[in-house]
Order: structure tokens, then sequence, then C-alpha cells
């Protein structure tokens, strides 16, 4: 077992794990962060999308030993102070989710595109989320939600 | 102006129609979620499963005791220790009174016959313990020759279970002459052989893997009154009723809840070997167990889709008009008939006809078995395979003629004034436009300047080559009318049902006996409510899937919910104000005659006294001030039986660019109109449309489930199973008309699968077009850009589907027979 520190969603945490442990499973089984999800076993699904030191990683492809030391954000840390984040609320505003079990991965995703690039077009929004799949929307309503979310983040950082 | 006059001015905005967001969502968009998985009990011990890694086997020894003694396994078990009490997974639909069915256990006892099947099953206190110690379950297997082709199955040199003597399960048929509904075929093949038009056809259906997102869960908690499982399911009715008769657990034993669940798309219409196992080992120890499974678990165990061939005989006069249609299936079940199993290509029956007014028709499937994954329904389970066949058909008739494929389509189909219209088929199809839908759709894709491109592109010789795909489809949903399913030996009911409850606080809690993952039922059903009982959308809340709370239903799937399940709900609603009427009469001291409802409020004609439902529920629930002998409650069930399907239809047109140096095809419009009737929720409906085309679009373009020659499934995991991301697909343009259902209040037709029914042949058919020039006239599914650019050099279809060859169905030197259909490449090795 080896002791990791890791914060998550603005909690400090101090747990002993198993070195295999993977990131995804120290967030839903020792942590009770079910709202990040598993899809796959190929890291090809993207649902465990969540952000590392405020980039994107597949948390089912990172250590949990990788993560001492690191902060870590989940969707369930996303909306600050009960104030959805624009993506969220994006993705609600244009039903860019169905079943919603991609949907963690693909919002913590779709919040780094926009970091990397504030105006992306569809074909770099398309790109950007091609890591993470949805069986659910087709992809339409996702990419409305991107463009939507961009539109208000660039508004909120005018008004700024 | 009168009172009613005042109150109707007050009327809120109808619901229906409104294009809400979804109440669903905040959870999900939060995390705040509750997929099986992520259920704890206090106790709870993980599984894993050990699988068959051969496709036939018997099994001669099974030796657990490493396994046993690894860290934190509680226990592991064979099916000769749960053989008692695991029951058996059933099928609903024995499609013939001679179907040959195998028993199919939860954990194989002696014999798999098919790789992954379970053989036994580990207990331990972490999942990862569970795993490792599978792997030391120590299993000793007499291999046995395996089946694995079709066609190959059909011979019955090897038999996937050497017990039932042939791998044939059974044989279904549909001859409009032999019902009355149309002519004899065979008759309309020989008058157009005779200066007329045949077109025969050898079409595969590719075997599709469901890939819902949220691998299949179930977690057993048997230390309450009654047993409670928790499962990633689509039908926890059917699951409780399947447990009960198969297990000897009491039904009013068995509780089932499906919580969140991560997509279905009739994946999750299935009991499965892992739920069976899960009851089963939990009830063993006691003690509450979880059933996580990997995704290539999902992969290898969860059943398959489709799976055809089919051959086809479609006979027309020489100007075009179809006379005839004759469907020949050979269908795929893999190892095992699954619980609507055989009864996949049956549904298909009605539906190659489509809108076309054939004058004979003649529907034949053959269901064999083979040692593969088991195959049932998927997003459209049997009408995709139907529509494919009849759209594909229609394009290479106008070939034939030498008119534009929408022409050839317009010639045949049902006119608007001819509803309501029965088929050759002979179900009656209510309401439809295809005129109106086709005229919208040609206008918003610019149909006529596309055709002028593709023009422009053939005759300067462009590498790249513009198509243009036709698909005027229809389906029947909205499953089912309970008679129809009896006459088809269909194990169970039709129908659905909701109860609404009107609680004292003004509330109002709707329980519906469909089973939503993903599709918005609590937006769509809250919408109904709230305009029928004038109460606020935010006031009503919708419960589901729990045989507790939702104690009769029969679940989604089908696209039957809205159809069926929403006309339910409906009903209940109207029952509520049929009981609350009274009571109000009495609070306003008039007569019940001169009481009426109207946006919520029960008012006395005539006057300005009034009082809303709310307050009747109110005054219910005291009970201080009732009719004499009323029963004191407002709350009504309502169970709602259909006469008939639901018959959406649509026009969907798809461009798209082929590069004949490469064989690359890039979609580059797609345009679809659907009419479904009344829409509930634009925004919902849309979300459905999108997603079912991206579905339809993969099988034309991507996906195929592929094995090697030992049975082992070698597209076993997302790496190989190739689902298209967003980097693959395109913005869709899509748009509605409208033609009300007749068969419900309404006016709904379903829309789950139209998409993916639809838009599966609109892209082959494009493909085809854009190459059809250079001698092209079919391409096996997925058109990957291999076989498009082998097709393109061949300047014949390449009708061979992965490494195998595809044997020719029909004589040589029969008319009209493509000299290189289906002997390209395989018939001489």
């Amino acid at each position: 077992m080896t002791r990791i520190n890791v914060t998550v969603d603005g909690v400090r945490y101090s747990d002993e794990v198993e070195p295999r442990t993977l990131l995804v499973q120290y967030l839903r089984e020792g942590l009770g962060k079910t709202g990040t999800v598993v899809g796959c076993d190929t890291s090809n699904c993207g649902a465990c999308t969540v952000h590392l030191d405020g980039t994107s990683v597949k948390s089912c492809n990172v250590l949990a030993v990788q993560a001492d030391g690191h902060e870590v954000t989940t969707i369930e840390g996303l909306a600050t102070d009960g104030e959805l984040h624009p993506v969220q609320r994006a993705f609600h505003e244009t039903h860019a989710l169905q079943c919603g079990y991609c949907t963690p991965g693909m919002i913590m995703q779709a919040c780094d595109l926009l970091k990397e690039n504030a105006d992306p077009s569809e074909q770099e929004i398309r790109e950007g989320l091609e890591g993470n799949l949805c069986r659910c929307t087709g992809y339409h309503n996702i990419v409305k939600a991107v463009q939507q979310a961009a539109k208000d983040l660039s508004s909120q950082a005018v008004g700024s | 102006m009168t009172i009613t006059e005042d109150r109707a001015s007050e009327t809120p905005a109808a619901e229906i129609g409104k294009a809400r967001t979804r109440k669903e969502d905040q959870r999900l968009i939060t995390g705040r979620t509750r997929w099986t998985d992520n259920i704890q009990l206090p106790g709870m011990l993980h599984l894993a499963m050990v699988r068959s890694p051969f496709a036939h086997a018997t099994i001669s020894a099974i030796s657990v005791d490493e396994a046993k003694g690894a860290p934190g396994v509680i226990a592991v078990f064979t099916g000769e220790d749960l053989k008692d009490i695991q029951g058996v997974n059933i099928t609903a639909w024995p499609i013939s009174a001679d179907q040959k069915t195998p028993d199919h256990l939860p954990v194989a006892v002696s014999h798999v016959a098919h790789a992954g099947e379970i053989v036994a099953v580990v207990a331990a206190r972490s999942s990862a313990e569970a795993r490792d110690a599978a792997e030391l379950v120590d299993v000793d297997y007499d291999e046995l020759p395996a089946v694995l082709d079709l066609k190959e199955a059909a011979k019955d040199e090897v038999l996937a279970h050497p017990d039932l003597g042939t791998n044939k399960s059974a044989f279904w048929q549909l001859d409009s002459a032999g019902q009355g509904s149309g002519g004899d075929v065979d008759e309309a093949i020989a008058k157009a052989r005779d200066g007329g038009i045949v077109i025969e056809r050898e079409y595969r259906q590719q075997r599709l893997i469901p890939a819902f997102m949220e691998p299949r869960s179930t977690v057993v908690d048997p230390t309450g009154e009654q047993v409670t499982m928790w499962s990633a399911t689509q039908v926890p009715h059917v699951l409780r009723f399947c447990i009960a008769a198969t297990t000897g657990l009491p039904e009013s034993k068995i509780r089932v809840i499906a919580p969140d669940v991560g997509g279905g798309f009739g994946g999750k219409l299935q009991t499965t070997p892992e739920e069976f196992a899960t009851l089963a080992v939990a009830r063993k120890l006691g003690k509450p167990c979880k059933f996580t499974e990997t995704r290539s678990e999902t992969m290898v165990s969860g059943h398959h889709g489709r799976d055809q061939w089919q051959k086809l005989t479609l006979a027309a006069e020489k100007d075009g008009t179809v006379t005839g249609l004759k469907v020949e299936l050979m269908a795929d079940l893999g190892a095992y008939a699954a619980i609507v199993g055989g009864g996949v290509p049956v549904l298909g029956a009605w539906m190659f006809n489509s809108i076309y007014k054939f004058g004979a028709y003649q529907f034949n499937t053959t269901n064999y078995y083979t040692n593969k994954t088991w195959v049932d329904a998927y997003r459209g389970a049997g009408r995709p395979e139907a529509t494919y066949a009849i759209e594909r058909l229609m394009d290479e008739l106008a070939v034939e003629v030498g008119v534009d494929p929408l022409e050839i389509r317009e010639k045949n189909w049902i006119k608007h004034d001819e509803f309501p219209f029965t088929t050759v088929a002979g179900m009656t199809y209510d309401s439809g436009n295809y005129e109106a839908a086709t005229a919208k759709a040609k206008e918003l894709f610019g149909y006529d300047e596309l055709r002028a491109e593709q023009k422009q592109r053939r005759e300067s010789n462009d590498p790249v080559q513009l198509g243009l795909g036709v698909s005027t489809f229809t389906e029947m949903c909205g499953l089912a009318p309970s008679r129809i399913l009896g006459a088809l030996s269909y194990g169970a009911g039709g129908w659905e049902s909701a109860s609404i409850r009107m609680l004292a606080t003004g509330t109002v809690e709707v329980v519906t006996g469909t089973s939503p993952h993903g599709q918005g039922h609590e937006t769509a059903w809250s919408q109904i409510v709230a305009d029928r009982l004038g109460v606020p959308f935010e006031n009503v809340e919708v419960l589901h899937g729990d045989t507790q709370i939702a104690p009769k239903g029969m679940d989604s799937y089908g696209s039957r919910s809205l159809v069926v399940g929403g006309e339910a709900v409906l009903r209940a609603a109207d029952k509520v104000i049929e009981k609350a009427k009274p009571i109000a009469a009495h609070l306003l001291e008039a007569s019940v005659d001169d009481v009426e409802f109207k946006a919520g409020t029960f008012g006395v004609k005539g006057t300005d006294k009034g009082v809303t439902i709310s307050e009747v529920a109110l005054a219910t629930w005291t009970g201080h001030n009732l009719p004499d002998g009323i029963e004191p409650t407002i709350d009504a069930d309502a169970t709602f039986d259909p006469d008939n399907f639901s018959f959406p239809h649509g026009t969907h047109l798809c461009a798209m660019e082929v590069d004949t140096e490469t064989g690359a095809t890039k979609m580059r419009k797609y345009v679809c109109v659907d009419d479904i009737g009344t829409i509930i929720n634009p925004l919902i409906v849309e979300g459905q449309v999108h997603g079912g085309l991206v579905q339809g679009i993969a099988q034309a373009l991507w996906e195929g489930a592929e094995y090697d020659d030992q049975g082992t499934l070698v597209t076993g995991s997302f790496v190989d199973y190739t689902l298209p991301t967003s980097a693959d697909t395109i913005s869709f343009i899509t748009d509605h008309t409208t033609s009300p259902s007749t068969y419900n209040t309404l006016g709904t037709k379903g829309v789950g699968e139209a998409g993916t029914i639809a838009s599966t042949p609109a892209v082959v058919n494009a493909i085809v077009d854009a190459v059809r020039h250079l001698g092209v006239n079919d391409i096996v599914m997925p058109c990957t850009p291999e076989r498009v650019w082998k097709a393109i050099q061949a300047g014949s279809p390449v009708n061979t589907e992965g490494e195998r060859d595809a044997a020719p169905h029909f004589d040589e030197g029969a008319p009209n027979q493509d000299p290189a259909s289906g002997a390209s490449e395989g018939s001489g090795q």
C-alpha cells in the first residue's frame, strides 16, 4: 500500500492505496465520487475524464499514485457555489445529453477544449472531443453545446 | 364576456409541443447519479465471471481450490453448484410450434456454445480480488467443432448444439395469397420474367453490437423479505417475471429496480446470465452481491444485433410499377434464442413492402443457431433490415427503368389521400403523407442542385464523385397490440400501465410502467400531465423503474413508451378528472352536470365559481367534506392496450462524396423530414433523431462484429469495434411534417428507432450512386474505404464480408442477375 495526498474537488484526502489502483477506482470506490464513471477498459470512451491540475485526463489511464500531490477536479466539483459551469448549463440547454453516462467525461473534456481554444470551429470541436464516445446524441447537440458555452464564456470574459 | 372565457384566457401556454429542457439533466450534468455500479451495501461482495475461451466445448472438470484460497475470496461457484436455483434464460417468442430452443443456463453446467459463456462465478470482498481469483479457476474443456458462418450453419454439417440434431431453429412465413391480403408472389415474379422487370439481389445485414455506454451491472440484496435486484436494464418488469418463472422465487418476493440506466438501444432488452448468476450467488451466500462487467465482457456476452442474409426478388412492370416482392431471410440467432430472439426477423415481416403498393408479397425467415454470441433486438429490430432491403431495391429498380430514385418511389407509394391503407402484408397504416415529407426534404437538401453537381463531376471525371442516397421509410412501432402478440405466440402482452397520485400539497406523482434510460420520459410525461390536469409542469414528478413503485409495466423498447405508455398516462389523468368532478361539484354546491373542467379548474357553468384540482386533492385528503358514499380518493390507474401499431415515416436524403482513387467516403449533407405525428417535445425528438441517424449511419460505414475462425470475437473492445466519434460525423438538417396518428388520443407516433431504420440505406444508396457509373451496384456493409476501393477496382459488387465469402444464392443464368453477384471473389475458393 502506498500513501497518497490528493485534493479532489477542493477537499484534501490522505489515503493508503494499492499501487495498481486506477485513479478512477480511487475516486469511485475510495472517495465515493461516483459522478465519474467507467465506460470501457481500453481508454477509448473517455467517460472517466477528469481534470488533473486543470488538464483533462482519462482517469482510467492514470494510477491513483500518480495523482499524489496533485489536484483533481471531477464533474462533481465543476459547479461553484451552486452555480452551474457554463459548459454544464449549455449541455442542459441544448439537450446535449440523453442517458447521461458519457456526459461527465464529455463536459470535462469540453472544458479543456475551450481552455485551449476559446473560439473553436465546428471541426475543431469535433476533433477536440474525438476521444469521448457518446451513443445517444449523435454528437450533433454536443457540438452545439460547446459552441454555446464558448459564446457564454467569451461574453463572461468580456463582462469581467 | 363569460366567466368561462375569462378562465380560458388564463390558460397557461400548452406544454405539449414546447421544447422544454429536461428535468432529468440536473443530476446527470453534476454527477449526482445512481448507476447500478454506484450502489454500495453493507457486507456487499463483488463477483467476477469465469468465461469460456472456446466457442464450442464440453466441460470435463473445473478446479476451484486455488481460487477459493486466493486473498479476499469468499466463495466460488460452478454451474453444478447453482443449477437448482439459477433458473434459465428463456425466450419469450417461439415463432413456430416446432421451434428448436436449446436450454440457456446462466452458468453453463456441461456445455458451452459460444466464447464468453459463464462457467464459474467468484465472490470476493473486492472486485479486483474477484477478478484476480477468476484467473485461478482451472477449467478442463473438450473442444468441439464450432459452426460460425450462417450459411455453413444451414448445411447442418457442424452443429452448434449437437443435442438438437440441427442448427435450424424455426421457419416462419407470411404469404399475401395465403392470408388473403394480396396475390401470389410466384405468379407475379413469373409474369415479370416475361416482359417485365425482375430484380434479384442478395444483401448482407452484418452483425452489430448495441454498445450502450454504461456497461451492464447488477446488484442483488437477498437480506430483505423481498429479494431486491438493481440492474442496468430496459426491462425491470420483464426481468421480474422471468426470475419468478424460472428460479422458484415467488414473483411477490422479488423487487427489481432499474435505477439510472446508461443507454440500451435494445441491448438491455434482455434478461441476462449475469443477472441470474448474481441472484443465485447472493441467495446462496445470503449477502448482497454486485457484478459489473468490463467493456470486453459487454462485447462478448451482451447480445448482438442484425446478422441476416437477405435473398430478395422484386417484380415490376416495364414502367416500374411494382407487382411482387419475395423475401427469403437467413437469420443468425447466435448460440441461443434470446428473449425476443427468433422474433426479431419476424418484426420485419410487415415492413419489406414498406410504403409501396405491391400486389403480391411473401416473407420467409429461417433462423439458425451458430456458436457465436446470441442475437436479439438492436435499435429497430427487424425493421432496419427490411427498410435497408427495400430501399436498396427501389434504387436498383430506378436504374433498371432509367428514372430518378425519387420518381420510382413516388410512382409506387401510397398517396396521402389513400389512408387508411391496408398493405399487401396485411397491416393498416392509419396516416401519412409521403409526398409532403419528400417535397420538404428535397427543398432542404437542394436535391436538384446536388444532382447537377453530380452530373458535372461525372462529366469532368472528377476523382471525387458525388452520390445522392434516398430512403423513404416507414416502420411499425409502439409494441404492441396484445392480441396480435398472442396470435404470433409472443409470451406476453403489449399494454402499458400508469397511475396518477394527487398529493395533498398540490404536487402530482405520475407512475409509469415504461422504463426510460435516456429518452426523457420524466420531462415528456410531465408535459402531458401538466396540460391534461392543468397543473404546473414543475409540480409533476414522474416515477418509474422499480417494481415496488410501478408494479405494472411492460417497459421501454420498440418505440412504445410514448404511444402506449404516454397514452396510459393520459387516460389515468382523465380518470383523475372524472373522479374529482363529483367532489368538486359537492364543494361548489353545484350539480355534477353543471361542472366543467378547464385548465386545472372545475368551474360551474355560467358562474365565476371554481375550485382547482389541487384544492379538490386537498379536500379529498382531509375527507372532511365529501359527497355521501364516495371513495375518498381521486388517484387513478389506467392500462392501455393499443389497437394497432404506430407507423411513423419520413424521407431521408444523404449526399456522399467518394474518392474513387482511395475508396474514402465523406458525408457531405444529410437531411431528414420525419412524420412522427404530434410532437410532445421537439427538443427531445431532435435528440432521438440525431442519435438514431448516427447509429444507422454507423452500420453503413463503420461497425461490424467480426469473429475469427476459432469463434473469438476480434472486435471485442472499443479499439476494434469502431463506434463513430464526433470527428467522424456531421451536423444534420432535420425537420418534420405531421400526420397525427389516429390510434391514440394525442396523435403521437414512435420516434426512438426511426433515424436508425431510415439512415442506413440512405447512406449506402448514396455511395453506390456515386460509383454506379464505374460498374458498381452493391457494396457490403460496413462500406469501408477498402471495400469501396475494391468494388471500384472490380467494377462490380464485392459481395464478401470480412474474410468469409458469400456463396451465390441464385442459379447462374437466371434473368436480371448481376453476373458478378456473390461470385466476385469467393465462389470458386
